[in-house]
């Protein structure tokens, strides 16, 4: 089923997935999945357990790369350039489509070298242009004041909440287009929640960003577009407002009331 | 309450068990250890660390012995570690999922618990009999072979401890997965590598079967790898078994080195390692 959205004219298309099958060995996950990330804008997913919500995420930056037996066919367009095909440098789309994940996973290094080791690989910057980089992107996770005075010490020492907007400043840092975020919130408490949430709104302004949540507030408070999926499959998509206030199907409906069996 | 009283009962027996078998068990080490410190200290001199092997009846030491043990185990360590953590590298990084990686493991763990005796005569067959004669090299040799399957398997292991979920976070960072498994995964598995090294340091500076088919002795100092040379695992064997008073008591002296050298250097590698991690 192919549901576009209705676009209006001053959206531009990030990320535009056509016809998307996935495949873990001989099982279908993702079926002919078509859907545009637009530029700026920060698109949710939401969807029951085992909908194809997080298999999505990882065909956008082909994390799955990493897993024998999963492949996708057909086609995910970033900025005109196919990137399933096989010919494209999957570190450097990797460096363009960060990601942040379920549970924070800080480097085993100080809080400095989290975010300056990936930044020195594909950038050569003087010190002082590194430590620039750094306090920038800890500033953009909203996370600088509380480390400043640490940068040294371990990142493992850090709680969960501030973990994960280290994490997110590791993404920023590189500079990406697009941020994926697979339920950044889940392990975090309502307070880091807010936070990482309120960091979401910001990015939003200078990164096309996909994020999945179960929760449905979350999907409200941040997102611009939303997409629910079931079973694999997109069955509806459009503006946030519109999805969640008048849903065109009733699974839609059933699910955001929770009312879903 | 007489469930409760009988859950308690059994929790009572079952934790004094426990305390019996371990105790039983560290009792004999402690005897182990009690011996070996009673009856090496009697022979500690400064001739121990200066003096040769010497013949019996005479005065001396076991210097050649502790250099050829050192530098037998530093080659056998330098030219093993690397190969096995190369290989465990592939085996949990590259490989993970290959047929290969199965059936190296099977053969690495055949190797694991292979009699040492075993991989002495393997390289008396390879090298001594092509040579003509024993070496210190093919100790080196075999003393490598044992340390390949020990530092497989820990680094393997200790890989496949690091959370998928790390390699994930970095690959997305766009790391190319050399820099994945060198800066990440290597981090985060540190102590456990060291561990490994250090396992395998501790296994072959005892080892005296593998090099009586190989270095065999010398009574003399030598730091000639082609030709034979002592090692105090060898020196021990000979030594203890001997009849006279003063080689046994040199022998209960270098078994007394031996296990201070070995307890030392994992003291201090822990320490390392913990230190490094913790900062």
């Amino acid at each position: 089923m192919t549901v576009m959205p209705v676009v209006k004219p001053e959206l531009s298309t990030k990320v535009s997935v056509r016809n998307l099958d996935f495949f873990y060995g001989d099982q279908r996950a993702l079926k002919n999945v078509t859907i545009g990330l637009h530029t700026n804008k920060v698109t949710a997913f939401i969807g029951p357990s085992g909908c194809g919500k997080s298999t999505l995420l990882r065909v956008l930056n082909r994390m799955y790369d990493l897993y024998p037996k999963q492949r996708a066919e057909g086609e995910v367009i970033l900025d005109g350039e196919n990137i399933l095909d096989p010919r494209v440098d999957v570190n450097l789309l990797r460096s363009r489509v960060g990601m942040v994940f379920q549970k924070p996973t800080p480097f085993p290094m100080s809080i400095y070298e989290n975010i300056a080791f990936g930044v020195r690989l594909y950038e050569k910057l003087s010190k002082a242009a590194l430590d620039e980089r750094v306090e920038e992107a800890l500033r953009g996770a909203a996370l600088w004041e509380e480390v400043k005075d640490k940068l040294h010490k371990s990142g493992l020492g850090l709680s969960g909440g501030q973990q994960q907007r280290l994490c997110i400043a590791r993404s920023v840092a590189v500079q990406p287009e697009v941020i994926l975020f697979d339920e950044p919130c889940s392990a975090l408490d309502p307070i880091s929640t807010a936070k990482v949430e309120e960091l979401i709104d910001e990015l939003s302004q200078r990164y096309t960003i996909a994020i999945v949540t179960h929760n449905m507030q979350q999907a409200v408070r941040v997102s611009d577009f939303t997409a629910f999926m079931y079973l694999g499959e997109i069955t509806e998509f459009g503006e946030t407002d519109a999805v969640f206030t008048a849903p065109r199907e009733k699974r839609t409906q059933d699910y955001i009331t929770g009312r879903f069996g | 309450m007489s469930l409760y009283g009988s859950r308690r009962r059994a929790n009572i027996l079952a934790a004094a068990l426990c305390w019996a078998a371990a105790i039983f068990g560290l009792s004999w080490l402690v005897m182990i250890l009690g011996a070996l410190v009673y009856e090496g200290a009697k022979g500690l001199s400064p001739d121990v660390f200066t003096q040769m092997t010497p013949p019996p009846g005479g005065a001396g030491g076991l210097l050649n012995a502790m250099a050829g043990s050192l530098i037998m185990s530093v080659i056998g360590v330098a030219v093993g570690a690397p190969l096995g953590m190369l290989a465990g590298t592939y085996m949990a990084e590259y490989g993970r999922y290959s047929r290969l990686t199965v059936a190296i493991r099977f053969i690495n763990d055949i190797l694991l618990s292979a009699p040492s005796i075993v991989i002495g005569l393997f390289v008396y067959e390879l090298m001594v009999a092509r040579m003509g004669h024993f070496s210190a090299i093919s100790g080196s040799v075999a003393l490598a072979i044992l340390v390949i399957p020990v530092v497989l398997r820990t680094t393997e292991d200790m890989l496949l401890l690091v959370p998928g979920s790390l390699r994930e976070a970095a690959t997305a960072l766009g790391l190319p997965r050399s820099y994945v498994i060198q800066r990440v995964a290597y981090r985060a598995a540190k102590s456990g590598l060291v561990t490994g090294v250090l396992l395998a340091v501790a296994r072959v500076s005892g080892e005296t079967a593998p090099l009586l088919f190989t270095s065999l002795n010398n009574q003399f100092w030598s730091l000639d790898l082609n030709a034979p040379m002592a090692s105090l695992p060898v020196v021990i064997f000979q030594f203890a078994l001997s009849p006279y008073k003063d080689w046994q008591q040199l022998a209960w002296t270098g078994a007394l080195l031996v296990t201070v050298t070995v307890l030392v250097l994992s003291i201090a590698a822990r320490t390392l390692s913990r230190q490094r991690t913790s900062k």
